[in-house]
């Protein structure tokens, strides 16, 4: 058996003609598949039932902790590992210590949103079958893609391929894996 | 017009159109999407022009001046500084506040006009974020070198050490330490963020040219992106967060600066307004240098389509806005000066106006509170060159608003018997003007080697980026849109 290829890859030109078909690949009931588009396209996320990224959870994780980190540290060197008394004041006191725990706040959420962003989409991948299509790097400057994956058990190489066609895309490819 | 009565209304409604407004045309002249790109990649794919290496060897010389300075400094001690009894702070601080006061306007237009869905962000904020990031690196030199001995500059930090005492954290400069430090790191966070899709296009491009090195390093730090929608989806929403925890901490970036000088009990700086008013002056410093920056930029490289003179209005209008806060600010000071009754505060006041400092303070009110009043003007505002001599004024000033803030209120404290007069000592001053040629060196590093524009988020504001064909406002019907009144009232 020859190897199976990784997807169908479908050329479109405009981001209207992008938009409908990802309209119409969502509504066949396709699970793997994507857009390879060279900017977020206003919409698509709708049209390709995508649901909300869950990358604001991990960057509230890194805020709560960030300004734990701040409460803890200041207490823990103020008022517990060598406490000092500064000007007469309490060892500890959440006011004064609120500050540097709002910017570790920031901090944390910066780091948690960036980690968590790679990490939900997988990446560093320097190597990905659809990087190999030799036409990508339109995809990058002004044209548009729709990638079906092999692996998506509605996947039929006859009957996706005349899917992509219907919907309107061009030099439909099959790309190795 | 939905309480309009189209039977009642009066005949004139039948002749009367609504003036429609259009919308500012962000990319002129219908531009399309891969001509942004070869825009954009072509400033870095082609030839170093002579005026880059002319430019980049004078900056690099003028840095060396700072290089100089600091190399003195430390195999000296921090006496070569002019710093005496009572002047303990002076250039250093004062050069520390200007710098870090110019980064703030990159991360307005990249993190608060984002999220004001301002979309005339799209074309400057990579320059002004490179411009933050590098006005955060001139801006730490001053307080890390000011400490004496820098190879202590360590014990800023809570990190164990033989004394095993601990920084106290009751302090605002300790404060400082933490603001500029996570400024600096959210700064490049967000940046190379930002970076990555254009990255991806820089990596395709020099494969395709046969370029394997250059193609290899940009496609390192580009990640891997495809541009999959799927990454996408995730990455605009890492984009808005960051955008959304960089608001409020620039904003506290300089509140804290201000912190260093209001939670002092001195007059003149023991203050309230210090914080709104050190932040409104901050973004009208940096927009003056962001309009330093792009104007000459804009004209070299032919930005105009992308940079237009609806940008440039805006930006004038924004240093306008808070260069009129600032003016406010300084005028609210004196009236509590005055209303508080302290007659230390109030001679504070008196003396900056009329004081041994005077020449200071009103080159400060003269650059700052009737400068940006020129940017009332269409006219002015239409000529490049004035704008960008007038943006030159405001850099200037924004500097002599921090030496009066703070050599005025030292040297002239609570007893007459320790009053001084500070001047610079020659080091300071080299210390200073070289970091305008580091500023220049690495902000010309990046136009040689990054794109100065995102150029996804270009595209994105072209009217073709829009999946309904330009029709998008169609179902959305307002005050003064045509289509409002054909549907309630009048008939054409």
């Amino acid at each position: 058996m020859a190897a199976q290829p990784y997807g169908l890859i479908a050329t479109f030109t405009t981001t209207p003609a992008l938009y409908h078909a990802a309209e119409q690949v969502r509504d066949a009931g396709y699970r793997y598949w994507d857009c390879i588009t060279p900017f977020p396209v206003h919409g698509l996320d709708k049209a390709m039932g995508l649901r909300r990224s869950i990358v604001p959870r991990i960057s509230l994780a890194g805020g709560i902790t960030g300004f734990i980190t701040g409460m803890t540290m200041i207490w823990w060197t103020a008022a517990w590992d060598y406490p000092l008394v500064v000007g007469g004041k309490p060892h500890f006191s959440p006011m004064y210590a609120f500050p540097v725990s709002y910017e570790l706040t920031i901090l944390f959420t910066a780091f948690a949103t960036i980690i968590g962003m790679f990490v939900v989409n997988g990446l560093p991948m320097h190597y990905h079958p659809v990087l190999k299509y030799e036409h990508i790097r339109r995809g990058m400057d002004d044209t548009f893609f729709v990638v079906i994956e092999a692996r998506d058990p509605r996947f039929n190489l006859a009957n996706t391929k005349a899917l992509l066609e219907k919907a309107g895309g061009v030099s439909i490819t099959e790309l190795e894996s | 017009m939905a309480h309009a009565q189209p039977a009642t209304a009066p005949a004139v409604l039948q002749e009367v159109r609504p003036a429609v407004l259009p919308r500012a045309v962000l990319v002129e002249h219908g531009r399309s999407f891969s001509w942004i790109t070869d825009k954009i990649c072509g400033i870095i794919e082609g030839k170093t022009p002579a005026w880059w290496w002319v430019c980049f060897i004078v900056a690099c010389f003028v840095a060396s001046f700072t290089v100089g300075g600091i190399t003195y400094l430390v195999a000296t001690g921090v006496g070569v500084w002019g710093h005496a009894n009572p002047v303990n702070w002076a250039w250093d601080i004062v050069n520390f506040v200007f710098w870090i006061g110019i980064g703030h306007a990159g991360t307005l237009i990249s993190a608060i006009l984002c999220l004001l869905r301002q979309k005339w962000r799209t074309s400057i904020n990579r320059a002004a974020e490179a411009m933050t990031i590098f006005a955060v690196v001139c801006a730490a030199i001053f307080p890390v070198f000011h400490v004496g001995r820098v190879w202590y500059a360590w014990y800023l930090f809570p990190i164990p050490n033989s004394n095993i005492i601990w920084q106290n954290f009751r302090s605002p400069l300790e404060w400082d330490v933490f603001a500029v430090s996570t400024y600096g790191t959210v700064s490049v966070l967000f940046w190379y963020v930002g970076l990555i899709p254009d990255l991806a296009v820089l990596r395709d491009r020099f494969y395709a040219a046969g370029n394997k090195f250059r193609s290899f390093l940009y496609g390192v730090f580009a990640m891997g992106w495809r541009g999959s929608n799927r990454h996408w989806s995730n990455y605009e929403m890492a984009y808005l967060i960051l955008a959304g925890v960089s608001t409020p901490l620039v904003l506290s970036v300089h509140t804290i600066v201000s912190f260093d000088f209001a939670v002092s009990l001195l007059p003149g700086w023991h203050t309230t307004i210090f914080p709104p008013y050190f932040v409104a002056g901050a973004i009208f410093s940096g927009f003056g240098m962001v309009l330093t920056l792009m104007l000459p930029l804009r004209a070299i490289y032919g930005l105009q389509d992308l940079i237009t003179q609806y940008h440039i209005d805006c930006m004038c209008k924004i240093t306008l806005a808070t260069g009129t806060i600032v003016g406010y600010a300084y005028g609210m000071e004196f009236f509590i000066a005055w209303y508080s009754s302290n007659p230390y505060e109030g001679f504070a006041f008196i003396n900056r106006a009329f004081g041994h400092y005077s020449w200071a303070y009103w080159i400060m009110i003269s650059c700052n509170v009737i400068t940006p009043q020129f940017f009332w003007s269409k006219w002015i505002r239409r000529n490049t060159t004035l704008v960008w001599v007038l943006a030159i004024f405001v850099n200037v000033g924004m500097w002599f608003e921090r030496f009066v803030i703070i050599v005025t209120s030292l040297a002239r404290d609570f007893l007459p018997s320790s009053w001084g007069y500070y001047s610079p000592s020659i080091v300071e001053i080299f210390t200073f003007f070289g970091t305008f040629g580091v500023f220049s060196t690495l902000f010309l590093l990046f136009i040689r080697f990054l794109p100065i524009m995102p150029m996804a988020e270009l595209k994105a504001v072209t009217p073709q980026a829009d999946v309904h064909g330009g029709r998008h406002g169609d179902h959305k019907t307002g005050f003064g849109d045509p289509a409002s009144i054909e549907q309630g009232g009048a008939k054409p």
